[in-house]
């Protein structure tokens, strides 16, 4: 039986609620709802109400489109290599900044500007900063004679999803920044302090004791991370527009929906993309759990 | 084990932290280097003019003719008041809808509020291109397209997530006690919440505050997608576009001097509450 008090403070956590829950129908749980209905559907974005359901004929015209398949590969390469550099630069950044080093504190506001910054503009700043001709990189370069002309970075296509991953770097590396910073922080200072006592060379102090005890504020930052990179759009758009050397899955779907105007299509690249996100999620949280509970049986 | 540990002079322990000393700092300065540069540049940039630009002088030229240009084009002004409208009604409206949802998710005990709070995450890590087609229609239904009031309405899709998850992180954060004596005289959970929660969720509500407003600011694929003409634009889609006449004469220097522009307010908010932020940021990172 439920108490008074108990049905008391059910209804008012419902009340308290109830916004929420009805903007996120109206603004997530309807429109998901409407991009699934649509990838089944051949509509067109000019006229969406005369449509006829086609089943999955939509889903076999994406899978069987190449450059579908190259969006995914580029979006997998820029997820994997990025968020690895990220973590690896990030650890490395949060460790230093961590540790008595003059001008910490300025370290840790000066992290804060790439993160800051619209994605739109530190693109623009790099692309200028990448320009064959004039941008300062290639100057530097040519400067300093380790090339005796320019890199055509971000005209060449072969180099233009390392570009990407480079700036991508240099955006997101503050965050990891951030989080692994917060993470060394609440760790227990004694542990640290003994194993110095004892006279344990520092790699190996990272290695056995700061690693393993960070490992789930790093799982967590790459979970965000990856999610993040895995749904990609601003900065190879801005870079490159619809190029395919730089094209990830949320461009390629939007250039059908938006550009080609194919209703149908995109929403069935978006659905695609919606379920690769959600099974990557599913496998890294499970991973994560699975981590974590080996971790207290042990 | 420590008798094979060499005795050294005291002299040669003092060199070793000078040396220390030396590396960490190399490394500081290149940590700052990589990560201020790039402003740095584009400041420089933007104060050249014309063959100037060119050149790889490192010292700013100090000539302000693209920054008056910028100020006098009455698109680029819209497009700033358009930017302020939308992040600052996305940030009032998710704030607001966010403190009631999270005083519900972490002080009161109902059945559906793991599952709610599960969702919540989930949607915060939508991609945001799934529900562009659902959205697109709706928008259009609302009349809504290509106004800027679209974009407070998309937007909500990652900023409530966003501040519901976090503000929820802080109010679990506050010791129980504070309500008790309220419970016990029969207060109702309104007045709980406004008379003696509100009053303490001030810097809870700055630095979530300050995060959405910057998540709304600098978002594109929805700006880009749901507004037309350059009059509905907001600041990240109009510099994506601002483009020279030709491939050849690409406007570098007023690009620069826009994008100095529109960073500089958030770098300076950002380096005022710095303490704010990394607050908020890893409320909803860390213990999530």
């Amino acid at each position: 039986m439920k108490t008074r008090l108990e049905r008391r403070e059910h209804l008012s956590g419902l009340l308290f609620v109830a916004p929420l829950i009805v903007v996120l129908i109206l603004v997530a749980g309807w429109p998901l709802a409407r991009t699934l209905y649509f990838s089944l559907t051949d509509a067109y974005l000019d006229d969406s109400a005369n449509h006829v359901l086609v089943g999955f004929d939509n889903f076999v015209e994406v899978a069987g489109d190449p450059v579908w398949w190259r969006a995914v590969r580029n979006t997998a390469i820029f997820t994997a290599i990025s968020v690895a550099i990220e973590t690896v630069l990030g650890l490395a950044i949060a460790l230093l900044v961590h540790g008595a080093i003059p001008g910490r504190g300025l370290v840790r506001a000066a992290i804060l500007v790439p993160w800051a910054m619209p994605v739109v503009v530190s693109t623009k700043i790099w692309e200028w900063m990448l320009n064959d001709q004039f941008g300062v990189v290639n100057r530097a370069i040519v400067g300093l004679g380790l090339a005796d002309h320019g890199v055509a970075w971000v005209a060449n296509g072969s180099l233009l999803l390392g570009v990407v991953i480079f700036i991508d770097v240099w955006m997101t590396t503050p965050f990891m920044v951030l989080l692994i910073l917060a993470g060394l922080q609440i760790l227990p200072e004694e542990i640290f302090e003994a194993a110095e006592v004892d006279g344990i060379p520092w790699w190996k102090r990272l290695w056995s004791i700061t690693l393993p005890l960070l490992a789930p504020t790093i799982g967590v930052a790459v979970l965000f991370r990856v999610l993040d990179a895995l749904r990609m759009f601003d900065l190879a758009y801005v870079l490159a527009g619809a190029n395919v050397n730089a094209m990830t899955m949320s461009i390629y779907a939007r250039d059908r929906l938006i550009n080609n105007q194919e209703l149908g299509i995109g929403s069935a690249a978006s659905t695609m993309v919606f379920l690769l996100i959600a099974f990557v999620a599913i496998f890294i949280v499970g991973a994560l759990r699975l981590d974590r509970s080996g971790a207290t049986e042990r | 084990m420590s008798t094979r540990i060499k005795r050294r002079s005291a002299a040669y322990y003092r060199g070793m932290r000078r040396v220390r000393r030396v590396a960490l700092g190399c490394v500081t300065a290149l940590v700052l280097f990589y990560v201020l540069f790039p402003y740095y540049w584009a400041i420089v940039s933007s104060t050249k003019q014309g063959a100037e630009l060119y050149n790889s002088v490192l010292l700013p030229a100090l000539d302000f003719r693209h920054y008056k240009e910028l100020f006098r084009d009455a698109n680029f002004a819209t497009s700033i008041f358009n930017s302020l409208c939308v992040a600052i009604s996305t940030t009032a409206l998710s704030l607001g809808l966010g403190t009631l949802a999270a005083y519900a998710l972490g002080r009161l005990n109902f059945p559906e509020r793991r599952s709610l709070l599960l969702t919540v995450l989930m949607i915060s890590i939508f991609p945001q291109v799934v529900v562009l087609s659902g959205m697109f229609e709706l928008i259009r239904w609302f009349g809504l397209y290509n106004r800027v009031w679209s974009l407070v309405f998309a937007y909500l899709i990652f900023t409530l997530p966003f501040t519901t998850w976090v503000l929820t992180s802080f109010i679990r954060e506050f010791p129980r006690e504070l309500e008790e004596a309220a419970i016990m005289d029969g207060c109702s959970h309104w007045r709980i919440l406004t008379s003696i929660l509100l009053p303490l969720m001030g810097p809870a509500l700055v630095s979530t505050g300050l995060l959405a407003f910057i998540l709304a600011w600098n978002e594109f694929l929805f700006a880009l997608t749901f507004t037309l003409t350059e009059g509905s634009r907001t600041v990240p889609v109009a510099i994506g576009l601002l483009a020279g006449n030709s491939r050849y004469e690409y406007p570098f220097g007023p690009i620069m001097a826009a994008s100095v522009t529109v960073t500089l307010p958030l770098i300076v908010l950002v380096l005022f509450f710095q303490r704010k932020i990394v607050a908020g940021l890893t409320a909803g990172a860390v213990k999530g």
